[in-house]
């Protein structure tokens, strides 16, 4: 068969450097160097152990945001969903605490997972059985959760039983080996999001979807079914974001978790996930809610800006990061 | 006939609403309409018939200002004519009442008619004044709707004549009609007709645009050939019965193109389907397919062979009496099940339901395989790796890099890797639609000898395809598809073009297709 086209060159050869991915971590590292030009105190280790810890909440819970926009979905809920997980949680701690004693934060920990699970289901339900865009659906649920906790805590502070405090606290402030635990707690859940993206059928699956789901479907994946499945593991990453949150201040609050939602989305979108499906990057995200949180930490250790700005200068990030994005795949 | 550009007049100018001097048009290095030159009269139906892909839609772009001709001159009323743009034609007085229905859904039907031209008064606009006037041509083309109805709340019919009512609002010297009954139920065609009729009566040219001859034959006064790009001729419709129409539509003798036929199969069906329902009635029927045997699905382009096929293999909703496949009887068609099973269907829709065109060979070659490359709940690199070596040899596809993304391969390539993808599976019969769609002559003889190959195993493979050289070349059965309904079943000698082109565009004898 005559044919003007070069048979395949060896596997390995003529890899370029894939800026677009490591874009994120040059960003990253980009910042880092700015922020300790800026302030001495910024490399500190106990400053970024901080910088670091704080950030893990966004993370985890947006490495559950990599599953459903890689997917094309999208879930503005999870912020109230947080709030929500927690308060479950809390009063579930608190009503076994007479029976099971410091047991009864593991009792908690394990319904809050449940729960978590469950909202990521219903939410995913609707969106696929019900056929409604993602966007709809989350802000409705976004606007039930919140309103739960709300009630729940009767507008005011749902406080954790004081004799939990002392045997809860290290999982918020405590370390090991120098490591706190959030941040573990973090490395272990983007291990696993990271395994299950890139190394499953499940993974592969979702992506797929998020690429092109009528090709999926001809090809006989359960697209609903994959959908769904990822809503359900963003439930469980809130409800771990949940666990590790609750010690920070013990107690949950109808402005808990209030529009973490968009700082979710934002390191998702910075770290490469493509917004509208098709392309997960489970460490870009990682990357993405430090930049956040590393900005807000710099305004707040200098001067020259207003810390009551974070807000401003990490929504100018996201949309300069989509320009970029937009300047650089044009080619 | 002479193709120079300024050219005098046709000396039969009065009678003539639009004259066409060799008219050609090139995209890039491809010229798709060659020289075309012929005399629209005022008052007459003039038909354009031709197979998919003859020029038709491209002539009809040409005349309408769609597109701007390469070589070639019209003229209007002895005078050399050229348009920028659409609106300078419809100035002109031609009209072109696109096939698709182009319509905002949510505005009203006087709204739409008024598009972009409404009516005003004192600098506001004149709802009153356009409502009368549609009510006008409503009457005129005899739609029942009301100029106040929404668009998105009307029957397809209803919004067909509304496109051909948009037309009517000024006067035409020259209406295109680009086949306006392919959305119309019978008792529609033949109100449509009468409108064509009218126009006609009036000293409106009609061109009519169309594939079902015995519209043609019912209408037209004159009727024009195109085949590949070429004028075949112009002739009296009187002068032309159906048969010889098609023959004048296909006229090519096959090359070597094929693999030698096989011969009829006898032995027991490997897949019986019996009276399969699809979308509620939008296509069904039954058919059996025997192992080692090609079979071929003629017909024209939305007669429902595609959405059959997908019914049958669970992308659309369908219900079958009864399917077998293989000795196995499955009561609903579900994608899982029929691909377990082993049927699996390879869409002519590569670019968008077929491959995942920004990602890489591996994935889209073992998408659809997941579970047979992959036994665990983990990806398998090394064996999806083999999977991709295995196929890139076996389908001999051409990648610069395994790493590239497939929408940087060349149709052939991401048509042999979708048939590489589609044959993971492992299955007993694969339906291909439209398998050498944008594949150039190379591949294409590749993509033969592969299904040749398959079916030669043991296994049967369907072939949908709107190429008549394709299913002459290729099937060893071919049964014909109209308006959702197997209508011929053609064996042996008697597969040719014109015999499907008869039985696809005629209106033919119904018969179920069967052993």
């Amino acid at each position: 068969m005559s044919s003007i086209d070069v048979r395949t060159a060896p596997k390995g050869e003529g890899v370029s450097i894939p800026w677009g991915s490591l874009a994120p971590f040059i960003a990253l590292a980009v910042i880092v160097i700015l922020g300790a030009t800026i302030n001495s105190n910024f490399l500190s280790t106990n400053n970024l152990l901080n910088v670091i810890t704080r950030s893990a909440f966004i993370a985890i819970i947006g490495v559950g945001a990599t599953f459903v926009i890689a997917t094309g979905g999208l879930d503005l809920s999870v912020g109230s969903m947080m709030a929500f997980v927690t308060g479950i949680m809390i009063l579930t701690m608190n009503g076994l605490t007479p029976a099971l004693g410091n047991w009864a934060i593991l009792a908690g920990a394990g319904v809050a997972v449940v729960v978590g699970a469950l909202c990521g289901l219903l939410n995913g339900l609707i969106i696929t059985v019900g056929r409604i865009e993602p966007f709809i659906v989350t802000l409705g649920t976004m606007g039930i959760f919140r309103a739960f906790i709300t009630f729940m805590s009767d507008g005011g502070s749902l406080p954790i039983d004081r004799s939990l405090r002392e045997a809860y606290r290290p999982v918020h402030f405590g370390d090991f080996v120098g490591v706190p635990y959030p941040v573990l707690i973090t490395l272990v859940v983007v291990l696993i999001g990271a395994f299950v993206l890139y190394r499953t059928k499940y993974g592969r699956r979702v992506t797929a979807v998020g690429s092109n789901a009528d090709v999926a479907r001809f090809s006989g994946v359960h697209v609903g079914r994959i959908r769904t499945m990822a809503f359900v593991i963003q439930g469980i990453c809130v409800a771990v974001a949940a666990i590790c949150y609750v010690p920070r201040l013990g107690a949950a609050t109808p402005t808990t978790g209030q529009l973490w939602e968009l700082q979710v989305i934002t390191a998702v979108v910075i770290g490469g996930t493509l917004l509208r499906g098709g392309k997960a990057r489970v460490w870009g995200t990682v990357a993405g809610a430090l930049i956040l949180e590393i900005i807000a930490n710099v305004m707040v250790l200098t001067d020259m800006v207003s810390e009551y700005l974070v807000a401003a200068v990490q929504g100018s990030i996201i949309i300069i990061a989509m320009l970029a994005h937009r300047f650089t795949s044009a080619r | 006939m002479s193709l120079t550009m300024d050219k005098p007049a046709p000396t039969n100018a009065e009678a003539s609403a639009l004259s066409v001097r060799g008219l050609s048009k090139c995209y890039g290095l491809i010229e798709v309409l060659r020289g075309v030159t012929l005399d629209i009269l005022e008052g007459e139906v003039h038909a354009i018939i031709g197979e998919n892909g003859a020029g038709k839609s491209t002539l009809m772009k040409l005349l309408s200002g769609h597109t701007a001709p390469t070589k070639g001159q019209l003229f209007m009323a002895g005078k050399g004519i050229r348009f920028a743009d659409a609106a300078q034609a419809e100035a002109a007085g031609i009209v072109l009442v696109h096939q698709e229905i182009l319509l905002a859904a949510d505005l009203t039907v006087a709204q739409n008619l008024f598009l972009g031209r409404e009516l005003t008064r004192r600098f506001m606009v004149d709802d009153r004044a356009m409502n009368r006037r549609t009510a006008e041509v409503l009457a005129q083309v005899g739609s029942t709707a009301l100029p106040t109805d929404r668009v998105g709340d009307q029957p397809l019919a209803q919004r067909q004549l509304f496109q051909i009512a948009r037309a009517f609002l000024d006067d035409r010297k020259v209406v295109i009609l680009d086949e306006p009954t392919a959305m119309l139920a019978n008792d529609e065609v033949e109100s449509l007709l009468q409108i064509v009729r009218d126009l006609r009566d009036r000293g409106v040219a009609v061109l009519y645009i169309s594939h079902k001859l015995e519209e043609v034959e019912a209408l037209a006064d004159r009727v024009t050939v195109l085949r590949d790009g070429d004028m075949i001729g112009t002739w009296p419709v009187r002068d032309l019965d159906q048969r010889q129409m098609a023959e004048q539509m296909v006229g090519r003798k096959l090359d070597m193109l094929y693999p030698p036929k096989r011969g009829r199969a006898d032995a027991d069906p490997i897949l019986e389907v019996t009276e399969l329902v699809v979308d509620y009635g939008a296509a069904s029927g039954s058919l059996v397919v025997r192992p080692g045997e090609v079979l071929g699905i003629g017909g024209m382009i939305g007669a429902g062979r595609t959405e059959f096929f997908e019914g049958l293999t669970g992308l659309r909703p369908a219900e079958a009496h009864r399917i077998v496949l293989k000795g196995r009887t499955i009561s609903s068609p579900n994608v899982k099940r029929m691909m377990e099973a082993g049927l699996v269907y390879l869409t002519e829709d590569r670019k968008g339901k077929g491959l995942l065109l920004n990602d890489r060979l591996g994935p889209n070659l073992t998408l659809q395989a997941l579970d047979a490359v992959n036994p665990g709940l983990q990806l398998d690199r090394r064996r999806e790796m083999h999977a991709l070596d295995h196929a890139v040899e076996e389908y001999d596809i051409r990648a610069r890099s395994l790493g590239m993304d497939v929408g940087n391969l060349s149709g052939g390539n991401q048509q042999k890797l979708l048939l590489a993808k589609v044959m993971m599976t492992d299955p007993s019969v694969v339906v291909i639609d439209e398998p050498t769609q944008g594949v150039d002559i190379g591949n294409k003889s590749q993509i033969y000898k592969f299904i040749d190959d398959f079916v030669r195993t043991g296994k049967a493979c369907v072939v949908i395809s709107s190429e008549l050289p394709e299913l002459v070349g290729l099937a060893d059965r071919v049964l014909v598809m109209r308006s959702g309904r197997f209508v011929a079943e053609l064996d042996g000698t008697d597969i040719t073009e014109e015999n499907i082109v008869y039985a696809a565009a005629s209106s033919g004898r119904t018969k179920e297709g069967g052993a």
